[in-house]
């Protein structure tokens, strides 16, 4: 069957599947919108936090990117997966007994300030919009290739999609949704792996292949493509750093933190019963997600090799022509997100590492993932199951992130603050339009996006670093931070950060109004912007520490909420069902 | 509170910090240890095709992540038995 009409069905079957959860348990009363009312068994929780978690930027992107830093991608390796020890240690189980729906609900209670909740709205709000347009950018370049049109044109439709799915759900409808997409792109993601490990190395199990000889000879895959991209002048595969060692350290520091701290991952731990399903929740998201992210490594490693290997054919005399590229590579070229041009005029695709001689002038490495079974050949429907995976992970994720934006925007701002006598009708309408807005404001924004899907993904996690994490932190483990100390601290974390992404990256990321240029020359100690937010966590920790010491202790009811929270009996609120 | 005496809290909240810094060790240790700080020294071990710095970075210290949250979680669900604070009882 025609490739087209194929994913055609393949994807609208699976959105057929989400549309029909999503009726089917439409929620009710607000309880059900936001936290699916509490009762969610932490293995089912885990799936649906881990479908939540995995967006665009790891299931299209985050592959992609490692292709081409090779060892230096590491850093989303680790950083997008030791983030959750970090949550199923230090915060999910605290917050979970403390029992309420949102993040700057605790944050507004344990600081005893509506200020300081305010402040927690806000920063929640732009990291999470930053997150959104990374997942836009996904969409977009999904649905471009998906309907063969521009990638303008498929953020469009992309857009459009999220709005119809995430408005209409809820959380209940998005958990249980949620499970189906984790299948979906779990299989999606790992069954073309399985065939391109078992082609290229003769074993099955990515993981391993990415270790193994190459079928038929010798030599280890890693060697060989060492080799292979060395001598086309690109850095060296398995040792080349990403900038050097403390970026490195400090941008892996940035992710994991970050994780640790974004709302929308946070909130999926007030939906289990108990505080221990809290920390065993934790778990087993991380064992759905560790399910992709070794697999990724291989993909990275196998996708770069087969791309080299089509355009310069290890036993052929020359390069491939350009008349005869295969089919995958026309309808690249149609997205805008591949470009060859002919610079010594033969006919033939040069590929290498000098930008004088290099003719494949533009590859998004975004398309990477996408392209990959059509590079290496695989059939029909595993091309068509990789564009449903890649529409599922970045669905799921946009609709978590728009639920953590309504929430604050119509829980935490209007109900706790500015209306609190705002009836439950009202407040879900209020959340809807939120949603509405976030989406609108983030798409436009991913007409230009600020970097790669992951890149701009690692932003909005080291925005999250470097104001939620820490405050949530010193909140649980430490009795005397008081409210001055909170407020200031976030303040000057994101603002820091925020600043120094600005001035490389453009303000709101419109890169013509970025006042330094964004090189390594002008970066602070070499850290690149993407990877500040640890040191926007460290500046948080150290004023909220200061402030708090020059300013009156928190009062007696709040040092006993602090003690109420750090044991497990007697868990509140969310947990009738 | 939950528990017996202000004695018992305390000891239970310090067996907790005790566990939760072993265990940040061990997660330090694999990911900027052997992964980024170690890295060179340990690629000049070869685990198959591996050099061991690069596989810790791409693949043990995920596997390491997870032992370390249900070894937690385990831990900790005995620790609350011990305290009498479990949410079973």
């Amino acid at each position: 069957m025609e490739l087209q009409t194929l994913t055609y069905i393949v994807v609208g079957f699976t959105f057929a599947i989400y549309i029909g959860i999503a009726i089917w348990a439409r929620a009710g009363s607000t309880k059900d919108f936001y936290v699916a009312g509490g009762g969610v068994h932490p293995v089912a929780n885990g799936m649906a936090t881990a479908a939540d978690w995995m967006s665009a930027a790891s299931f299209i992107s985050m592959a992609g990117l490692i292709a081409y830093m090779g060892y230096g991608g590491s850093v989303f390796l680790m950083g997008w997966t030791g983030g959750f020890v970090l949550l199923a240690m230090f915060l999910a189980p605290y917050l979970r007994k403390y029992g309420k729906f949102t993040v700057p609900e605790f944050i507004g209670d344990r600081f005893y300030s509506r200020t300081a909740r305010i402040v927690a709205v806000v920063c929640l709000i732009i990291c999470s919009v930053t997150y959104v347009i990374g997942q836009m950018k996904g969409v977009g370049v999904a649905f471009s290739r998906f309907l063969e049109v521009s990638y303008e044109t498929g953020l469009l439709v992309g857009m459009a999609i999220v709005f119809v799915y995430a408005v209409v759900g809820g959380m209940k409808g998005i958990t249980y949704t949620q499970i189906a997409q984790y299948c979906v792109l779990i299989l999606a993601y790992t069954i073309p792996a399985v065939f391109i490990s078992f082609n290229l190395t003769g074993n099955p199990f990515p993981q391993l292949g990415l270790g193994s000889t190459i079928s038929g000879s010798d030599v280890y895959l890693l060697d060989r493509l060492d080799q292979v991209i060395t001598e086309l002048g690109f850095a060296d595969y398995s040792n080349n750093t990403r900038l050097s060692t403390l970026n490195m350290f400090v941008y892996t520091l940035s992710l994991m933190i970050g994780t640790a701290g974004l709302p929308h991952v946070i909130i999926r731990f007030f939906t289990v019963p108990k505080v221990k399903d809290a920390r065993t929740s934790a778990g087993w998201a991380l064992v759905f997600i560790a399910i992709l992210y070794t697999t990724a490594p291989a993909v990275a490693a196998m996708a770069r090799l087969n791309l080299h290997d089509t355009i310069a054919p290890a036993n052929a005399e020359q390069n491939l022509a350009y008349d005869e590229r295969p089919q995958w590579f026309k309808n690249w070229e149609k997205t805008g997100l591949l470009e060859f041009e002919d610079k010594n005029g033969d006919g033939r695709i040069q590929y290498t590492a000098d930008a004088q001689t290099n003719e494949m002038v533009k590859i998004d490495r975004d398309i990477m993932v996408l392209a990959n079974p059509e590079i290496a050949k695989l059939p029909n429907w595993v091309i068509a199951l990789v564009a449903a995976g890649g529409l599922a992970a970045a669905l799921s994720t946009a609709a978590g992130l728009l639920l953590a934006i309504a929430s604050a925007i119509s829980h935490d701002l209007l109900k706790g603050v500015l209306m609190p006598d705002i009836t439950e009708k009202a407040e879900l309408r209020a959340s809807r339009i939120a949603m509405a807005g976030a989406i609108g404001f983030a798409g436009y924004l991913g007409f230009n996006p600020p970097d790669f899907a992951a890149g701009t993904v690692a932003l909005a996690f080291g925005l999250a670093a470097s104001s939620i994490f820490p405050v949530l932190m010193m909140g649980i483990f430490n009795r005397r931070i008081n409210k001055e100390g909170a407020i200031a601290g976030m303040i000057a974390g994101i603002s820091v950060t925020l600043f120094y992404v600005f001035q490389h990256k453009g303000i709101m990321f419109v890169a013509s109004t970025a006042f330094l240029g964004d090189m390594p020359e002008n970066w602070f100690l070499g850290i690149e912007p993407n990877a500040f937010g640890a040191v926007g966590a460290l500046v948080n920790f150290a004023v909220a520490f200061a402030v708090s010491a020059a300013t009156k202790a928190p009062p007696v009811e709040v040092q006993e909420l602090v003690e109420h929270i750090r044991v497990p009996v007697g868990v509140s609120a969310a947990q009738d069902h | 509170m939950a528990f017996k005496s202000k004695e018992m809290a305390q000891a239970y909240w310090r067996e907790n910090l005790r566990l939760m810094l072993w265990l940040s060790v061990v997660w330090f240790v694999v990911s900027y240890g052997c992964g980024i700080l170690f890295v060179e020294e340990l690629n000049t071990i070869r685990l198959g095709g591996f050099k061991l710095g690069f596989w810790f970075a791409q693949q043990g210290s995920i596997y390491t992540f997870v032992a370390l949250t249900f070894f937690y979680a385990k831990k900790m669900g005995d620790l609350d038995r011990k305290y009498g604070v479990d949410d079973d009882a």
